[in-house]
Order: C-alpha cells, then sequence, then structure tokens
C-alpha cells in the first residue's frame, strides 16, 4: 500500500476516533450544558436534605439555574447546610423560599426555588432564610398512621 | 526428601516468574527510553498505527454496536420493573463509558492487534532477522518496539471511545428506535449523569492504562519468545492469556480507585 492511502486511513481513523470522544463529551457528557465561569454562590440550612446529593440540579419554574456545590452538617445547628451555585443570569429576591423536590414519585431529588416579593436580590455567600426540608417517605407513612389511629379512638 | 523437592520447585517458580517480570519493566524503560527516535520517523508509527488501528476499527465498531444493543435490550427489560424506562439512556451511557468500552476495546485489541504484534516480533527473532539488525547497528527496539508501542498506546483510547459511541448509538436504536422510549428523556437524562471528567475522562485514562499495558505484554511476549514454531505460537496464546488477565484486574483495581465516592 503506497504512503499516501496509508496516511489516509490513519488519518480518517485518528479523526474518527477524536470524534466520538467529543461526541462523548458533548452530547453524552455534561460538557456541551456547562459553564463554570459565571456563577455566584448562596448557602441554606435544611433540617433534613433527604436523598440530596452534591451536584443535584437547582430548579425555578421548572428551568435548571443551578447545581448544588456541597453539603455538609452544621455542628452548632444540627442542621445541612446546602452550598448551591446559581447562575449569575439569573438574579433571585432576598426572601425567596427553598424546597427540597423530588422529580417523579422515586426520581432523584433538586432544589426548587420560590421567588419572594422583595425588591432587594441576593448577593454572593448570603443565605436563603426560608427552606423547607425534604420529604421523607418513612414520616409520612408515620404521620398517616398517627391519623388513621387518632381516628380510630374518637 | 519429598518436602523441600516441593518447596524448591514452589521457590523455582517464583522467582522465574519474579525475574521474568523484572526483563519485562526493564524492556518497557528501554521501549521509552529508545522512543524518541521512532517519534523523529513519523512514518513508522503511521505504518503501526494503520495494522493496529485501522484494522481494528471493523471488530470494534461491530462488536461495539452490539453490545450497545444488548444493553439497550437487557436495560430495558430491567427497567421496566421499577417503572424506569427512562433512565435507560444513563444506563447504556454510564455502562459503556465507564466500564464496556475501554474493557471490551481493550480486550478485542489484545486478541486483534496484541497477538499479531507477538506473531510478527516472533517470527522476526526465528527468521534472525532481529540479530541482522542487530549485526547492522540497528537498535531492533528503536526500530521495531518502539513504534508499535506508541501506535498501540494512542489507538487504544481513540478504539474505547469509537466503541462506547458506537455503542450509545446501538442502545439508542434499540431502546429507542425500536423499543419506543422517549426520546427526549433518553438524552436528556444521559447529560444530566454523565460527567465529563468523573465519568468521560476516567474512561479514557483506563483505556491509556490498558493500552500501554496491552501493547507491553504483547512486545515483550514477542521478543521473548524462544524462535521455533513452537515458541512463538506459545507466546501468541500467553499474549492473549495474559493481556486479558491484565485488564480485568487492573479495571477492578482501577474502578475502585476512581469511582468509589461515586
Amino acid at each position: 500500500m503506497g504512503r499516501t492511502t496509508l496516511d489516509l486511513w490513519v488519518g480518517m481513523f485518528v479523526v474518527a476516533g477524536i470524534a466520538a470522544l467529543v461526541m462523548l463529551a458533548m452530547k453524552v457528557g455534561n460538557l456541551g450544558t456547562y459553564n463554570v465561569s459565571e456563577t455566584y454562590q448562596v448557602h441554606a440550612y435544611f433540617s433534613n436534605i433527604g436523598g440530596l446529593k452534591p451536584k443535584a440540579s437547582i430548579r425555578s419554574a421548572g428551568v435548571l439555574v443551578g447545581r448544588v456545590t456541597s453539603i455538609s452538617l452544621d455542628t452548632e445547628r444540627y442542621e445541612a447546610n446546602v452550598v448551591m451555585s446559581l447562575d449569575k443570569r439569573y438574579q433571585f429576591p432576598k426572601d425567596t423560599f427553598a424546597n427540597i423536590l423530588t422529580s417523579g414519585l422515586l426520581g432523584e431529588q433538586y432544589i426548587g426555588l420560590m421567588p419572594g416579593g422583595e425588591t432587594e436580590m441576593l448577593k454572593n455567600g448570603e443565605q436563603l432564610k426560608q427552606t423547607q426540608s425534604a420529604m421523607v417517605l418513612e414520616d409520612l407513612i408515620g404521620k398517616f398512621m398517627y391519623s388513621k389511629a387518632s381516628e380510630a379512638t374518637k | 526428601m519429598p518436602v523441600v523437592s516441593t518447596i524448591r520447585a514452589i521457590g523455582h517458580r517464583i522467582v522465574d516468574a519474579v525475574w521474568r517480570i523484572g526483563v519485562a519493566a526493564r524492556f518497557f524503560f528501554l521501549t521509552l527510553l529508545y522512543s524518541g527516535n521512532s517519534f523523529r520517523r513519523f512514518h513508522l508509527i503511521i505504518k503501526e498505527l494503520f495494522s493496529t488501528g485501522v484494522m481494528s476499527l471493523i471488530i470494534i465498531v461491530v462488536a461495539g454496536l452490539f453490545v450497545g444493543m444488548v444493553l439497550g435490550l437487557q436495560g430495558y427489560e430491567t427497567l421496566k420493573r421499577y417503572g424506569s424506562e427512562s433512565a435507560l439512556g444513563v444506563m447504556v451511557a454510564l455502562g459503556l463509558v465507564r466500564e464496556l468500552g475501554p474493557v471490551m476495546a481493550a480486550l478485542l485489541f489484545a486478541s486483534r492487534a496484541g497477538s499479531a504484534m507477538t506473531a510478527e516480533i516472533g517470527l522476526m527473532k526465528a527468521t534472525e532477522q532481529i540479530s541482522a539488525m542487530e549485526m547492522m547497528a540497528v537498535n531492533p527496539i528503536a526500530r521495531i518496539v518502539a513504534p508499535r508501542f506508541w501506535a498501540g498506546v494512542i489507538s487504544m483510547p481513540l478504539l474505547a471511545a469509537l466503541f462506547s459511541a458506537v455503542g450509545i448509538f446501538g442502545g439508542y436504536l434499540v431502546g429507542v428506535v425500536q423499543i419506543g422510549v422517549d426520546e427526549g428523556s433518553f438524552w436528556s437524562q444521559m447529560q444530566a449523569a454523565v460527567d465529563f471528567r468523573e465519568d468521560i475522562m476516567n474512561g479514557v485514562i483506563k483505556s491509556l492504562v490498558f493500552g500501554i499495558v496491552v501493547t507491553v505484554i504483547a512486545l515483550f511476549e514477542g521478543f521473548d519468545a524462544p524462535p521455533t514454531a513452537e515458541g512463538v505460537s506459545g507466546a501468541t496464546t500467553r499474549t492473549v492469556v495474559t493481556s486479558s488477565l491484565a485488564i480485568l484486574m487492573l479495571d477492578f483495581v482501577m474502578t475502585a480507585i476512581m469511582f468509589r465516592g461515586a
């Protein structure tokens, strides 16, 4: 085989391999939807985060506005401290309400933001004061059983 | 004393094995040392890239397509029980990118290209071409071994990426086109779950390591083969067996290190 055909085949092979890698990164992975540069950080305390994990999505009105950066336990309050990075394009009022919600019945958990009426906007490093914890299935069942039992005794 | 002779036999085996590992390591460092020459004569690497990479394309693409299609079918059957068919894309993509892509591509590469390398070098040795090169003051490691080594190291990640990409396409064909899983959730859940650094880059690192290990084993077995027909055939078999085992064991170790937290 001549030198030029050899080069052509090898070139095609390398280009196909790199194209596959790029396709994996953009189409399969999250590189296409990733922009880490323009974010600001806020944090919030939750009394129970349920199954929330780092990198979980943060949505407002169903639109992805950021991701959970880190989760830790604050030993002064014994509450979970959730740090989230939000997209700079989306500004939220100071009295925004943070809920831990579940997508679908058994889907993964995410944080839903419900904007309040305040005119001042959240700044980098500030805290979301109003939060609502995750629905824990065992608690729900427990409450249900309790109310059923109290109905029965009446 | 049968006990003493048994222990002596065990010791002999161990010493032999350690000695062989030492020789293989020395061979690897010599290959790295003389690689500079083969980069200066890059057409040697291109020629080897053709015979290892391009010629492995068909088997990699066909195998990847079918593995992806099987993953789609089996994954669908299992996920259906939990009512989460929409997670099929996540399952296919993570399975391929993290594990099956690098491992299957490396196993196929070892049997397709590794065995050919061993047989070729073993026959060169049997027909005394390597001794002839040494007589002409041509370093056989720089001329024969190093270009093949770099060709293997370059082509392995590319083949693994192709395997994963084609496999995901196969999973898409079965899952979305044939069975009818929702296309939007197939891709969007996949994109939400697959992380570029955590999953894709770790897969690439895995395949790079496999590329180094498989080519070093293949080249060393060829270089070390007894110069007879029997010796070459034995070395070829050993290449496939040793590199397959090495791939699977290293895969376990790397998975334990890379994905422990996830």
